[in-house]
């Protein structure tokens, strides 16, 4: 064993905690494991999936269930799937009342469609916006680079309730925007602008900018200047060498970007909650509504497995472009 | 060259101002005397007072500081396994499931998220007799299964980066794996652990959603807390709250920032100086 | 032009019967899926030598090497070290070391650290950790700077590090990868003498990696070329370098001169080949294997062809032709000269003469001659 003072605190740390790992490794039943199969690194695989298995996948699998079943009083307020009938048989009741009520009730329907078209036109917004600030910041000189991105990554590490609050001030009707306005004279009347669309928007681009500035300038930042050189030096003008090669080239950043912002923004709760009225149908409050206010569990989950099949295309596209990315680098 | 150059700093100016103007309005009515704020009555400071003698405020701060630390202890160790993992064990079954897992939780809609952990938390409950009631535990739990995927990509692209040969070179030299991964591995990669680890508790500790779905009574965190008051309408406490939020954070970061700068521009000098002496 | 570092070796295991072989490597493959990285390779490494592996990218020879030190699993064949099996053994178990292209000192050590690391995995005391690694980094002329982190290190002092990483365990085998690569020019020749004299000294059987043939020639006691993940020609510097066995050996270590032709002559003690490349007729004084009108090559180093402005005075061994190109080296000029039927010949000799006026110059009508025993027959 090296001796005193020869390793540092730390690294006895680290040390002791290799060793301790060995001698697992080396006990007995450790080694009974081994001869049936199990090796190390199988447990080090094994510590996160089941993680993610039992409280990520699970439970869709156990909405997917309730979904088909049916409202009840009492806690759980649903009834069980399954019965037993009689000694021998078992009957499985599948209500598809629930999906059948998502289809009819016209409510439902256009919460779906609203929210898309919402999410949409933000993710649009998002890239409108967010593209050129993440082109000026990769473009920047590198001094400035690191300050201008911990401005943007700032508003991110602050609460994201309390910047959607925030903005509650600032477009009420005597709120500071309306104030500003009515001094200059540009208007007469205050401005309606809480529980409308616009403010579900603006609250939308305003909260979800950072996750498509961030990507982007990750992916403007990597990209080989001596291109565009090369470009200009073969007769390019700036323009069109932006569209021909800058543009393409960031497309997986494009990619990424309105993913981040597009996915979660159909299911957003909280900007609709504070910003939007009854008027602004948001899926993800529908079905905080039927879970909280209406109580009924079955309907709330069917609405959520609706929201997941809508999604799966996307999220799976995300997942293929994340992957891509990591696998990039090597 | 020149009028592109001014299109794209004033747009830069307006994406900033945009990010931060609601956030310094914030701030200024923080110190507003009145209680409307949009009527600027005075400079005070009494919404800080009053914020910081509210129990229910401070308990529910308490609360989700607890939470948040947990979290991000937890959501660490399990994302730099799974990290690890993805980056250095190459193929194996069930890979594809577990990188789609980890990736999943970055876009999922958190009312999904929420409702489907509360319908496991029960379904658990009733089958195991654990957890029993929903409070600190399930809180904890739901918030490291969706930060854990965050973790996950940050330790996931350090190490893609990092240079396996030295991880080879301290397998030459007699180390086995695991003592390589904590004596060398581990050490190199730690600042981007300790990003994930802040990264995870600004995650928890701003969850609203998630939090709502799986606490219960008596288990109130800070967002619970100020979405009720807030729904309600505009409370200058809220702004007090805010505003030393922003300071903390900006405090922190900036401090990193200046820190790690002094850091890299110490190392480039020493580098320097190397080159130069063996000329 | 690097002079040559070593004596005669008097001791040449490999043409001893009796010796046996401290490294067998026998019949190893590596495949990746389809790819054939390793084909069949059987090598005898002896104890105490230098030997180099040579070839181009993508080889084969990098597979090799990291084979040897644990890293890839070969698909076939095993390897033997100092009479062990080692072929399945785990890196951190096998008596190999290797100093990396990189160097891969771990940057959050300081060069003591790295050096001892080795030692610690040994469990020996503190104490003797710390006199060996000081005896080691003496050997090295590192001791100054025990303390310093490696981003504080200028690129040859790294490798210094590295080296003494790497033999401080007193390995039975040092691999190195492209050790030399990263080095500039002077450095890269201090260090090539370094190399030589520590490996005398510590008596450790060296296998280096290299593309770079003049640092093959220099460091190893016998060079592996190897080309499409096979050993083509095992031998020592002179002998490949002289005596190669293939055309492709013949090109890929150092300039030549290529001719195909006919072997008009076969006789045991001379050869006569007729090649229209040239235009001309090689004689050649000693016997060659081969099949009667069989087409061979020809290999003529540039060095071993006379240029001059007198005409050539028998039929064989001399050609006309005209000084297109030249490059001045300082002690050398290369001389590129356009034979009438369209070859290009590639001529070096010594600047002899220095008055300008006197030397060959452009566009110079000139006469090529070679002696009987320079040219090489080359079958493959």
């Amino acid at each position: 064993m090296a001796g005193q003072g020869y390793l540092t605190v730390g690294e006895r740390i680290s040390v002791s905690l290799a060793r301790f790992l060995h001698g697992i490794v080396s006990s007995p039943a450790y080694r009974w494991l081994r001869r049936h199969g199990f090796r190390g690194r199988g447990l080090v695989i094994a510590i996160p999936y089941l993680w993610l298995l039992s409280f990520f996948v699970i439970p869709f699998v156990i909405v997917l269930k309730i979904s088909f079943s049916e409202t009840q009083l009492g806690i759980p307020p649903y009834a069980p799937l399954w019965q037993w009938v009689s000694e021998q048989a078992v009957a499985i009741k599948l209500n598809l009342a629930n999906f059948m009520f998502l289809f009819e009730d016209r409510l439902y329907y256009s919460a779906y469609l609203n929210s898309m078209k919402i999410a949409f036109f933000s993710t649009l917004l998002c890239l409108l916006i967010g593209y050129p600030m993440a082109y000026g910041m990769a473009r920047a000189p590198a001094a400035w680079r690191n300050v201008l991105v911990m401005l943007v990554i700032l508003p991110f590490w602050t609460s994201f309730l309390l910047r959607v609050y925030a903005w509650i001030a600032m477009l009420r009707t005597d709120g500071v925007i309306n104030d500003v306005l009515l001094f200059l004279g540009v208007i007469d009347q205050p401005l309606v602008m809480l529980q409308t669309d616009f403010a579900i928007y603006l609250g939308i681009v305003y909260s979800y900018l950072p996750f498509m500035v961030l990507p982007l300038y990750a992916n403007l930042e990597k990209m080989d200047l001596t291109l565009l050189e090369a470009a200009a030096d073969l007769g390019c003008r700036p323009a069109k060498a932006f569209l021909r090669i800058t543009l393409p080239l960031s497309f997986g950043g494009i990619l990424a970007g309105s993913l981040l912002v597009f996915v979660p923004a159909v299911g957003e709760f909280v900007i609709p909650a504070l910003l939007g009225g009854p008027d602004q149908l948001m899926i993800g409050r529908v079905l905080w509504d039927e879970f909280f206010l209406n109580r009924d569990w079955p309907v709330a989950s069917a609405v959520a497995i609706a929201m997941l099949v809508l999604l799966v295309a996307p999220i799976m596209i995300f997942n293929y472009v994340q992957g891509r990315q990591m696998g990039a680098h090597r | 060259m020149q009028r592109r150059g001014y299109f794209v700093l004033s747009l830069l100016v307006f994406g900033f101002a945009f990010l931060y103007v609601p956030i310094l309005l914030m701030i200024v009515f923080s110190f507003n005397a009145g209680k409307l704020v949009t009527v600027w009555a005075g400079f005070s400071a009494r919404w800080y007072v009053e914020l910081l003698q509210n129990d229910q405020m401070l308990t529910a701060a308490k609360l989700s500081l607890q939470i948040a630390a947990l979290n991000a202890t937890g959501a660490v160790i399990l994302g730099t396994l799974a990290g690890l993992v993805l980056a250095r064990f190459g193929r194996f079954r069930g890979r594809t499931l577990l990188s789609g897992m980890t990736t999943a939780p970055l876009v999922m809609p958190e009312v999904i998220t929420g409702l489907s952990l509360l319908l496991l938390f029960v379904a658990m409950e009733a089958t195991f007799g654990w957890p029993a009631g929903r409070g600190v535990t399930t809180i904890t739990i739901a918030h490291i299964t969706f930060s854990l995927a965050y973790v996950t990509v940050v330790v996931q692209s350090r190490l893609a980066t990092f240079d396996e040969s030295l991880e080879e070179a301290a397998m030459d030299l007699g180390a086995r794996p695991a003592k390589v991964f904590f004596v060398i591995t581990l050490p190199i990669i730690l600042p981007a652990i300790i990003s994930g680890w802040l990264l995870a508790f600004t995650l928890s500790w701003d969850d609203l959603v998630i939090s709502s779905f799986v606490s219960g009574p008596g288990s109130t965190t800070l967002p619970m807390l100020i979405f009720s008051k807030v729904r309600l309408g505009v409370s200058p406490e809220i702004n007090a709250l805010a505003t030393i939020l922003v300071l903390a954070v900006t405090v922190m970061i900036v401090g990193s920032a200046i820190w790690m700068q002094r850091q890299e521009r110490a190392r480039q000098r020493e580098v320097q100086m190397a080159q130069a002496a063996n000329e | 032009m690097a002079p040559q570092a070593r004596p005669e070796k008097k001791i040449e295991p490999w043409n001893d019967p009796n010796a046996a072989p401290y490294v067998r490597i026998e019949r190893i493959t590596k495949k990746f899926g389809d790819f054939t990285a390793v084909n069949d390779v059987s090598l005898k490494i002896y104890k105490g030598e230098i030997f180099c592996l040579l070839g181009g990218s993508g080889c084969g020879k990098t597979t090799l090497l990291r084979m040897l030190a644990g890293f890839e699993l070969p698909t076939a064949g095993s390897i033997f070290i100092d009479g062990q099996d080692m072929t399945g053994i785990p890196p951190y178990e096998r008596p190999v070391n290797m100093m990396f292209q990189s160097y891969a000192l771990f940057p959050h050590m300081s060069v003591e650290k790295n050096v001892g690391f080795g030692l610690e995995q040994e469990r020996l005391p503190g104490a003797e950790i710390r006199k060996r690694v000081a005896d080691m980094l003496a050997i090295v002329k590192m001791g100054e700077y025990s303390k310093r982190k490696p981003h504080q290190l200028s690129g040859g002092q790294r490798q210094r590090v590295a080296l003494a990483r790497a033999l401080i365990k007193q390995p039975k085998l040092l691999l190195l990868d492209e050790p030399l690569g990263a080095l500039d020019k002077k450095l890269r020749e201090h260090t090539q003498f370094e190399l030589v004299n520590i490996q005398e000294e510590l008596g450790v059987t060296f296998v280096v990696v290299t593309h770079d043939q003049e640092e093959a020639m220099t460091l190893s006691s016998r060079i592996g070329v190897m080309n499409h993940g096979e050993i083509v020609q095992v031998g020592t510097a002179a002998e490949v370098y002289e005596f190669p066995n293939s055309r492709f050996v013949a090109d890929f270590v150092g300039s030549v001169n290529m001719f195909e032709g006919r072997m008009i002559d076969d006789e045991p003690d001379y050869v006569r080949i007729q090649s229209d490349e040239l235009g001309g007729t090689v004689l050649i004084d000693h016997g060659v294997s081969a099949a009667p009108s069989a087409t061979v090559w020809v290999a003529l180093r540039p060095e071993k062809i006379m240029i001059s402005r007198d005409p050539c005075e028998g039929p064989d061994n001399c050609v006309r032709g005209v000084v297109k190109d030249i490059a001045y080296h300082g002690d050398l000029s290369t001389y590129l000269v356009h034979l009438p039927v369209g070859k290009i010949v590639r001529v070096t000799q010594p600047n002899v003469v220095r008055k300008a006026e006197a030397r060959i110059t452009w566009e110079d009508q000139v006469y090529l001659h070679w002696h009987a025993s320079s040219p090489v027959v080359v079958t493959q």
